[in-house]
């Protein structure tokens, strides 16, 4: 993989275009200490706009915790989340859920509607906070679950859906509204590999089709260097290495590459 | 000693806290009800799962209490000649206690216990996480509809609580023990009054707006996992009852 200029090999399309953009999303000196322990410990990070950025790290690393801060879902005990400039955790519910309407999300284990149709869950956000008509809105459902391959399952309830399919409903429902940001938490985990590298695979059409910003936590490493332009490294609730693909792939700190590795043997020491 | 006084003054900061966040809740909830979007829809749903659905438990009760209160109404009023009021024992009894508060506690047990486990659900399944994340507010989503279904609810069914009860007493006590039916059903009307329905009515509301907040609030802030999602159901049961007795009481003494 290129260091300007990852190759979305997997997906068969055109090179990603390089690792610029503006930030859309600034974290600066987060910290939030859940049931005793500091998960986030003076975060502070960049996203991208129209770039795929991955979070990685161990389990209970505050990867998803990190994720839900950049929407507003927890809110830090100290230090700032800036969407484009504006600090999310100043803001009242009302303007929250205003700059809510900018992101969707696809959550771990897709977070369907129990008693809702795969379709009834992809019109959702649309019949809730849009004023369009139901001829329209059928058409913008029916286009997204073409795009995640779902059509045929439109009629089907979440329970009678496979995890995979459960996360592309997921997916379809968070790229319904138009976002211009996605976050991913996990969006493979559990899934065999290849239904995983569909899920990926589609996430990275997804992409060149709308140019999203997208923010994935994942623990698909090394397969997920394929498919991002960033890479954030966390640990112990810090960024210990962020930047593009190629530079982290490349990083001297040996927990980095204990995590690329997926060595017993390293700084850390689980058994 | 100093591990005694620790351990309950934790307590009782924890029980003031988790006051606090209640009456938070509650307020929030409240406060949320005169702007749209209007749950009209979802209010109705949730009326037939909290209202429709307990009909055959609450008539079933509702009769057993009745032809029970016949029975021991007669046989303690035939001590002293008083044959004759056991209407007016069976409906008072009913309408001033007996309705509001089974009707209450049958409500929890059989619709209540299902609220919290449900939308305990839905916060480990991070269904409440995404409705925040699409904008949606979960209180307006979720709590509204089962609050205004509940406090919708439980006054119907205390009132066929109430009629179905007086039925069951005179089942036992006209048919089978064989007191005059006019006399049952004029001791009745002339000893009822409105106000007596009334304050049923009034604790019916309370309950229901009691069951639907209790439950709710410990749905919506539940454990981690099945653990946590069991243990709030069995702790929404029974605060739930325990604050409609306790309610009970204090509406009683204010309402006499």
């Amino acid at each position: 993989m290129s260091e300007n200029s990852p190759i979305c090999e997997p997906c068969g399309l055109d090179t990603l275009p390089g690792p610029d953009g503006e930030p859309v999303i600034r974290l600066v000196d987060l910290e939030k200490t859940l049931d005793g322990k500091k998960v986030l410990d003076g975060v502070n990070l960049d996203i991208h706009r129209q770039r795929i950025t991955a979070i990685i790290g161990l389990s209970g690393a505050g990867k998803s915790v990190l994720l839900k801060h950049m929407i507003g879902l927890i809110r830090p005990e100290r230090g700032q989340v800036l969407v484009d400039g504006m600090d999310i955790c100043r803001l009242s519910r009302k303007e929250l859920h205003h700059v809510r309407r900018r992101f969707g999300m696809l959550f771990q284990g897709g977070a369907l509607f129990d008693s809702l149709t795969v379709y009834e869950n992809v019109a959702f956000p649309l019949q809730e906070k849009t004023s369009l008509g139901e001829g329209e809105i059928r058409e913008r459902v029916l286009s997204r679950l073409a795009q995640v391959g779902l059509e045929e399952a439109r009629g089907k309830y979440p329970d009678e859906l496979s995890g995979g399919m459960m996360r592309r409903v997921g997916f379809a429902r968070a790229m319904v509204t138009d976002p211009e940001i996605i976050l991913f938490d996990e969006p493979t985990t559990g899934l065999d590999p290849i239904i995983r590298n569909s899920v990926l695979n589609l996430i990275c059409h997804t992409y060149h089709q709308h140019g999203f910003t997208m923010v994935m936590v994942s623990h698909d490493i090394p397969e997920i260097f394929q498919w991002c332009h960033y890479v954030v490294v966390l640990h112990d609730g810090k960024v210990v290495e962020a930047g593009p693909t190629g530079e982290v792939v490349q990083s001297v700190n040996p927990f980095v590459q204990q995590l690329i590795r997926g060595d017993i043997a390293g700084p850390v020491h689980l058994m | 000693m100093i591990t005694l006084a620790e351990t309950i003054g934790k307590r009782t900061l924890q029980a003031i806290d988790h006051m606090g966040r209640m009456a938070i809740f509650l307020t929030g909830t409240i406060a949320s009800l005169p702007f749209p979007p209007y749950q009209g829809r979802r209010i109705v749903k949730q009326v037939h799962f909290i209202g429709v659905k307990s009909l055959f438990v609450i008539v079933l009760t509702a009769a057993f209490t009745g032809m029970v209160l016949g029975l021991q109404g007669y046989n303690t009023l035939r001590e002293v000649g008083s044959e004759g009021l056991l209407g007016s024992v069976v409906a008072l009894s009913l309408i001033r206690e007996l309705g509001p508060v089974l009707s209450a506690l049958m409500v929890t047990g059989r619709a209540g216990s299902a609220l919290t486990a449900e939308i305990g659900i839905m916060r480990i399944g991070e269904q409440i996480d995404s409705l925040e994340s699409m904008g949606i507010d979960p209180v307006k989503f979720i709590v509204v509809p089962r609050l205004c279904a509940a406090i919708l609810s439980v006054p119907l069914l205390t009132a066929i609580f109430d009629v179905v009860g007086i039925l069951g007493g005179y089942l036992v006590g006209v048919k089978l023990l064989g007191v005059n039916a006019g006399v049952f059903f004029g001791g009745m009307e002339v000893n009822v009054e409105w106000n007596d329905i009334a304050n049923g009515f009034v604790k019916s509301v309370v309950f229901g707006l009691i069951i639907a907040w209790v439950c709710t609030f410990k749905g919506y802030f539940t454990g981690r996992g099945a653990e946590g999602v069991s243990q709030s159901t069995t702790s929404a049961v029974v605060l739930s009852s325990v604050m409609i007795l306790v309610g009970d009481y204090f509406l009683t003494s204010v309402l006499l």
